[in-house]
């Protein structure tokens, strides 16, 4: 164990998106202004700061969870997903992305990362879900612009596509 | 919205944590999933000089059944213990119960026992395990020692550990056979806490319901023997004597009807999966 001092910046390394970076934070900084700020990844938005909105979704050690409820120091060692992550190498959407695209499921795109990688866990645990089984995995992720039937019918059309093709 | 400045430790055993405790008090907080602490820090509702972060402590990330319960270790996730295959047939009132805390992304790192520590009157844990009779086990650098719920949880965000203590575990106790469980809560949307939480359990003579989100604890009543008329009347004067206020969320007088209403269906419902 190591106790770091808060009034120090502490090197804080891990693996985003499949390479390695690293930068300094004192224990009280955010992951969120950590990835915007520190390492320049500003795919992941912030809304609220304590949890409510969504925005703000990663994926660490493949989990979705609230970049805004983590410290920084605590993503040391893992492996962190961002939205920046989900196209490819090439630039080509991810069968994710493509479906929010054709069903107009963003207007702003202010919360459309939250949601691309909250469903990008959902439809690896539930690859067969049902309009119900979205709406609920999509409770914790909030949309002022959409009125959120683009972004279901968006999470229903890309899960039947990647159960045809599931390279995407 | 960002926290104060605090110094962090991250813990690789739970005697790392506990000197911690011992060596700072009431100044030190302990992390677990952070879906509570976070917000609380964002806001800066707590200034913490040191944050005590236990969550990579593997050596409690378990869950087993041991006698007639099932103990919950402290970092093990409230996502784990829904994934967990048995939950169904050996906890079926938290398996019912699970799914309506916060959202799958909170679940993924909230813990079970941080939930208990957090102590949110209308949260569903505290609420299942005072309902189901469970114990809190805690341990400092100085003892060890196993609260029941009912001593565990004193009010509203206040329990009985010591500022030196940590919650090791939880212990749920096994679903009984000839007993039915059912769980129900009404909130605004799905994922906020709730406005009234119930859990019931039955056989073919008694009834145990437990209410949260009105008192500021949960708090649960055991009735024997009682026909359809006196059910009516038993969840009247439980509903009363919850002595529930009104907020932004709802007022106290619907409060008590839902006790009423969702009470009723919760015990039915209970009663059937008894039969
Ligand atoms: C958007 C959102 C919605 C939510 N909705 C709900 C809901 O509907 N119902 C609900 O019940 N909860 C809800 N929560 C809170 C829930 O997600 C938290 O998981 C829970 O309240 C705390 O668990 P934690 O592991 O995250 O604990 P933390 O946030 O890490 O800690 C909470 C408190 O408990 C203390 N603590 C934690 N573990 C221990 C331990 N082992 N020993 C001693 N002290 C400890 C901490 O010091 C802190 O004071 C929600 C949270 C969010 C962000
Ligand atoms: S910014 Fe994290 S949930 Fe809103
Ligand atoms: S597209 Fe604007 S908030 Fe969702």
């Amino acid at each position: 164990m190591r106790v770091l001092s808060k009034t120090e910046r502490h090197r804080v390394r891990f693996v985003l998106n499949g390479e390695p970076v690293e930068g300094y934070a004192e224990p009280r900084l955010l992951l969120t202004d950590f990835l915007r700020h520190e390492i320049g990844a500003t795919g992941t938005h912030v809304g609220c700061e304590h949890g409510i909105c969504g925005a703000c979704t990663i994926r660490v050690d493949g989990k979705a969870v609230r970049a805004c409820l983590l410290l920084a120091v605590q993503a040391e060692g893992r492996r962190i997903d961002t939205v920046e992550g989900l196209a490819g190498r090439d630039g080509r959407l991810s069968s994710l992305q493509a479906a929010f695209h054709r069903n107009f499921a963003l207007q702003c795109g202010y919360c459309t990362p939250g949601f691309l990688m909250s469903l990008s866990e959902y439809l690896e645990r539930n690859p067969a879900p049902t309009e119900a089984d979205i709406r609920l995995a999509l409770s914790g992720n909030l949309c002022r612009c959409t009125g959120y039937a683009e972004i279901v019918a968006a999470a229903l059309e890309a899960a039947r596509e990647m159960a045809t093709k599931p390279a995407g | 919205m960002k926290p104060a400045s605090f110094d962090y430790a991250r813990c690789d055993s739970a005697d790392e944590a506990l000197a911690l405790l011992k060596e700072h008090g009431d100044e030190a907080r302990i992390m677990a999933g952070g879906q509570s602490l976070m917000p609380m820090l964002n806001m800066r509702l707590v200034r913490p000089a040191i944050v005590v972060d236990i969550s990579a402590i593997a050596a409690l990330s378990y869950c087993r059944v041991e006698g007639a319960a099932v103990e919950i270790g402290a970092t093990f996730t409230q996502g784990a213990l829904e994934a967990w295959p048995e939950v169904g047939r050996r906890l079926p009132l938290l398996a019912a119960a699970l799914p309506e805390i916060g959202h799958f992304q909170t679940r993924n790192r909230g813990t079970v026992c941080g939930s208990l520590c957090h102590a949110d009157p209308s949260s569903e844990l505290p609420l299942c395990l005072a309902t189901l009779g469970g114990e809190v086990v805690l341990r400092s650098a100085r003892r060890r020692r196993t609260l029941k719920a009912a001593d565990f949880q004193l009010g509203l965000l206040t329990t009985a550990r010591e500022p030196d203590e940590m919650v090791m575990a939880v212990r749920y106790p096994l679903a009984r056979a000839g007993f039915g469980y059912a769980f129900r809560e009404i909130a605004r949307r799905h994922g906020d806490f709730a406005i009234v939480a119930l859990a019931a359990i039955c056989n073919g003579a008694t009834v145990r319901l437990g209410v949260g989100g009105v008192a500021d604890r949960p708090v649960v009543r055991e009735w024997a023997n009682l026909d359809a008329g006196g059910l009516a009347d038993a969840l009247n004067e439980f509903a009363w004597g919850l002595d529930g206020s009104d907020d932004i969320h709802a007022t106290a007088r619907y409060r008590r009807e839902m006790v009423r209403r969702l009470g009723k269906k919760v015990i039915e419902e209970a009663r059937r999966c008894a039969s």
